[in-house]
C-alpha cells in the first residue's frame, strides 16, 4: 500500500563532542491523509528525527521514502526540489524573511517552483493567508507583525505549493489556546479535504489526543 | 523565471540596506572612475608626446651615410696580413649623397603590402638672406600633400596653409623661429641661396612650429623640384626615402631587409626615438597600478560587506534552504548582489570617469610644442570604458566568490537548531 512517508531503520549518531547514538532504529510510516503527532520527553530526539524526515539532514543510516520514492542518497539539489514541491514546514520559531512582506514570504516557495504565473501565485498566496485569517496583514513587512501572526504566515507558506506532507516542530508552541485551536482545525480540514498528510511534534496533550495517531518517543526509540 | 526570483531577493537585500550598498558601490565607482580618468589622460598625453616626435618621424628612413670604408686597403694586402696594422685619421669615403636608383626603390616599396606610404625627400643646405646677414637653412624638398597625409604637417602650421606649397614651385614653408629672425610674414618673399651662392626668391606660404626651437630656426619645407633646382640636380636626385608602415612594430625587420636588398642605410623610428617607448610604458604602468590598487581596496570593501551580510542573513539562508532553494540558488543570491554592486558602481564609475575627462579636456593647455593644441589632450577611447566595466564585474565577482560559497555551504539544520 502506498505511503505518504516511510522511514526504515533510521539511525543517527552525533560524533561531537562525544559519540552519541540519538536515533535508534526508527521505522514507521504515514498514510495519505493521516494526521500523526509525535510526543516524547525533551531531548529524546524528536527534532533530530524531523530534520532527517524533512530531507535537510542527510547524515543518517537507514532509508527514507516519500510517496514511495527513495530519498536516501539523492543529491542535495534533488532534495531541494523535493522539499520545495512535496514538503511543507512549520517550525516552533517563526522563520520568516524579515525584509520581505508577508505576501512575498508566502509566495517565495511557489516562485522557486516556477510552475505558475506571478498573478496565480499571488492569488494562491492571498487565499492561503485568508484561510489562516491574516489576509489583512499581507502587505506588511513580516518583521512588523506579532509572533502568533508570524506563526500563521509560516503555515500559509508551508501550504503554498500544495505539498503532500506538512511537518511541524511544535507549530502551535507559541500560540494562545484560541489560535492553537484554530490552527488545529485548519490542519484537520486539510487532511480531510485535500488528503494532505501531517506529522507534528507537540508537547500539547490535548492537541495530540485529537490527531489520528500518536507516536511516542523515548531515548531515541519509538516506544509506541 | 528562476533567475527572476533570485534577483528579486538580492534586490530586496540590497535595497533594505541602502547605505552599505551605496558605500560598496562607491568604492567600485572610485576605482573605475580613477581608471578611466587616468587612462584617458595618460594615453591622451602619450598620444600628444608621441605625436610630437613619433608621428613626424618616418618608420623607416633610407639614405646614404657618409662613413669610412669598413675594410681599409692595407687590410686587403696579403703582404701585411701577419702584421699588426694601425691606420690613423681614417676619413669618410667619398660617396654620393643621392640614393642610387631611388625611383626604382620607391616603385618597389609602393608595391609592398605592409607599407602605407612612401615619400621621397631632397635635403638641401642653404642660407636665408636678410640684407647682409645670412642664416643657415636646411631645406626639405617634399611632396607637401603627402607630408600632410602621413606626417601631420598640418598640425604644426601656425599661419597660412601647407597646401599652398603644392601648386607653387617658388614657395616655401618657413619655420616660425626663422621667420621671427627675418621679420617676415606670410605672403612675403624670402631670398634663399644655395651653398654655391645662387639666389632663389621664394614666396612664404605658411609658418610652421615644431616645438623644437633649434629646428624652427633652420628647417623649412619646399617642393622637391625646388630643392633639386637649389642643388642643381636632375629629377632623379633623391637624398632620402621615408617609409610609413601600417604597423610601426614592423619597422626593424623591414629596415633590415631593405639594408640588405639595396645596400643602403635604413634607420627605424625605434632607433631614432628609443626614449619615447619607455615613457609611454611607464605612464601606462602607473595608471594600471593605481586603478588596480583602488579596485582591490573596493574589492575588500565588498568582500567585507558581503561577509557581514551573510552573517546577518544566516536565518534567511536557513529558511530559503528549508523551503526548497538549493545551495546554488543561495550562492547566486549573494553572488548576484556582488555583481549588481559591481555593475552599479562600475557604470557610475564610467560616468564619473567620462565627466571628469570631459572637464579636463576643456582645461586650457598651452604648449609651444603643439600649436594646434589648446586644451589638455584626453583620449576618449571606448576601449577604456569596456575594460573598466569588465574590470568592475570581475573584481566584484571575485570579492563575492568566497562569501557566497560560504552561504552555499551553510547547513540549515545547524541554524534552525541554534534558535
Ligand atoms: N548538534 C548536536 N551535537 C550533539 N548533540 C546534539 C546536537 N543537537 C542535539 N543534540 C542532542 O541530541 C538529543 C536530541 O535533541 P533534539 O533536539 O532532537 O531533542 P527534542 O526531542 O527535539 O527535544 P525538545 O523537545 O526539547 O525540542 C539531545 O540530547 C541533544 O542534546
Ligand atoms: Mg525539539
Amino acid at each position: 500500500m502506498s505511503k505518504a512517508l516511510e522511514a526504515k531503520n533510521i539511525n543517527k549518531y552525533f560524533r561531537k563532542p562525544t559519540e552519541f547514538h540519538v536515533l535508534k532504529d526508527i521505522s514507521f510510516g504515514i498514510d495519505h491523509g493521516e494526521f500523526v503527532s509525535i510526543m516524547g520527553k525533551s531531548g529524546c530526539g524528536k527534532s533530530t528525527l524531523l530534520y532527517i524526515l524533512s530531507t535537510m539532514d542527510t547524515d543518517y543510516e537507514g532509508e527514507l521514502y516519500i510517496n514511495d520514492e527513495l530519498l536516501t542518497n539523492k543529491t542535495p539539489d534533488e532534495l531541494s526540489m523535493i522539499r520545495n514541491e512535496k514538503i511543507g514546514f512549520v517550525f516552533q520559531f517563526h522563520y520568516l524573511l524579515s525584509e520581505f512582506t508577508v505576501l512575498e514570504n508566502v509566495m517565495l516557495p511557489a516562485k522557486k517552483l516556477g510552475k505558475k504565473s506571478h498573478e496565480e501565485i499571488e492569488h494562491d498566496a492571498m487565499s492561503k493567508l485568508k484561510l489562516l485569517g491574516i489576509e489583512d496583514q499581507a502587505l506588511k513587512l513580516s518583521s512588523r507583525i506579532s509572533g502568533g501572526q508570524k506563526q500563521r504566515v509560516a503555515i500559509a507558506r508551508a501550504l503554498i505549493n500544495n505539498p503532500m506532507i506538512i511537518m511541524g516542530d511544535e507549530p502551535t508552541g507559541n500560540l494562545d489556546s484560541k489560535n492553537a485551536e484554530n490552527v488545529f482545525d485548519i490542519f484537520k480540514s486539510l487532511t480531510e479535504d485535500q488528503g494532505l498528510s501531517l506529522l507534528v511534534v507537540t508537547h500539547d496533550n490535548d492537541f495530540a489526543e485529537r490527531t489520528d495517531r500518536i507516536i511516542t518517543m523515548g531515548d531515541g526509540r519509538i516506544i509506541s | 523565471m528562476k533567475l527572476g526570483v533570485i534577483l528579486s531577493i538580492s534586490k530586496t537585500h540590497l535595497l533594505s540596506r541602502k547605505k552599505q550598498t551605496a558605500v560598496a558601490a562607491l568604492g567600485v565607482t572610485f576605482g573605475i572612475g580613477a581608471y578611466v580618468i587616468m587612462m584617458s589622460f595618460m594615453t591622451g598625453l602619450n598620444g600628444l608626446l608621441d605625436g610630437l616626435v613619433l608621428n613626424r618621424t618616418p618608420h623607416v628612413r633610407l639614405y646614404n651615410e657618409m662613413e669610412p670604408s669598413a675594410v681599409q686597403p692595407v687590410e686587403k694586402s696579403a703582404e701585411f696580413n701577419e702584421h699588426k696594422q694601425l691606420v690613423r685619421s681614417v676619413k669618410p669615403k667619398q660617396s654620393q649623397e643621392r640614393i642610387h636608383n631611388a625611383l626604382a626603390i620607391i616603385a618597389f616599396l609602393k608595391k609592398q603590402k605592409n607599407v602605407r606610404g612612401v615619400t621621397p625627400v631632397v635635403r638641401s643646405q642653404g642660407f636665408y638672406l636678410a640684407g647682409s646677414t645670412r642664416l643657415g637653412a636646411s631645406l626639405q624638398g617634399v611632396d607637401v600633400m603627402k607630408e600632410v597625409e602621413f606626417y601631420n604637417l598640418d598640425d604644426y602650421i601656425v599661419q597660412g596653409k601647407a597646401e599652398d606649397l603644392a601648386t607653387n614651385d617658388n614657395a616655401i614653408i618657413l619655420g616660425k623661429g626663422a621667420a621671427d629672425l627675418l621679420s617676415i610674414s606670410v605672403g612675403d618673399i624670402v631670398q634663399v641661396s644655395n651653398p654655391t651662392g645662387d639666389i632663389f626668391p621664394l614666396k612664404v606660404v605658411a609658418f610652421y612650429q615644431s616645438g623644437l626651437a633649434d629646428i624652427d630656426k633652420v628647417q623649412s619645407y619646399v617642393n622637391i623640384k625646388t630643392a633639386q633646382r637649389l642643388r642643381g640636380e636632375s629629377v632623379h636626385f633623391i637624398t632620402d626615402i621615408n617609409v610609413k608602415l601600417n604597423r610601426m612594430e614592423d619597422a626593424p625587420e623591414v629596415a633590415k631587409d631593405l639594408e640588405k636588398l639595396f645596400d643602403i642605410k635604413a634607420v627605424t623610428v625605434q632607433e631614432a626615438n628609443a626614449q619615447f617607448e619607455t615613457g609611454s610604458f611607464i605612464r601606462n604602468l602607473i595608471s594600471y597600478a593605481v586603478s588596480v590598487t583602488l579596485l582591490i581596496v573596493a574589492g575588500f570593501g565588498i568582500y567585507n560587506i558581503l561577509n557581514m551580510l551573510i552573517y546577518e542573513k544566516m536565518n534567511d539562508i536557513a529558511i530559503l534552504k528549508a523551503t526548497g532553494f538549493s545551495g546554488k540558488d543561495v550562492r547566486m543570491i549573494f553572488l548576484s548582489q556582488a555583481i549588481l554592486i559591481g555593475l552599479l558602481g562600475g557604470l557610475l564609475g564610467l560616468l564619473l570617469g567620462y565627466g571628469v575627462s570631459l572637464l579636463i579636456s576643456h582645461v586650457p593647455f598651452d604648449t609651444e610644442a603643439l600649436p594646434t593644441i589648446k586644451t589638455y589632450p584626453i583620449n576618449f577611447d571606448p576601449m577604456f570604458y569596456i575594460i573598466g566595466i569588465v574590470f568592475a564585474l570581475i573584481s566584484t565577482f571575485l570579492a563575492g566568490y568566497l562569501p557566497s560559497r560560504k552561504a552555499q555551504n551553510i547547513d540549515p539544520v545547524e541554524i534552525i537548531r541554534g534558535q
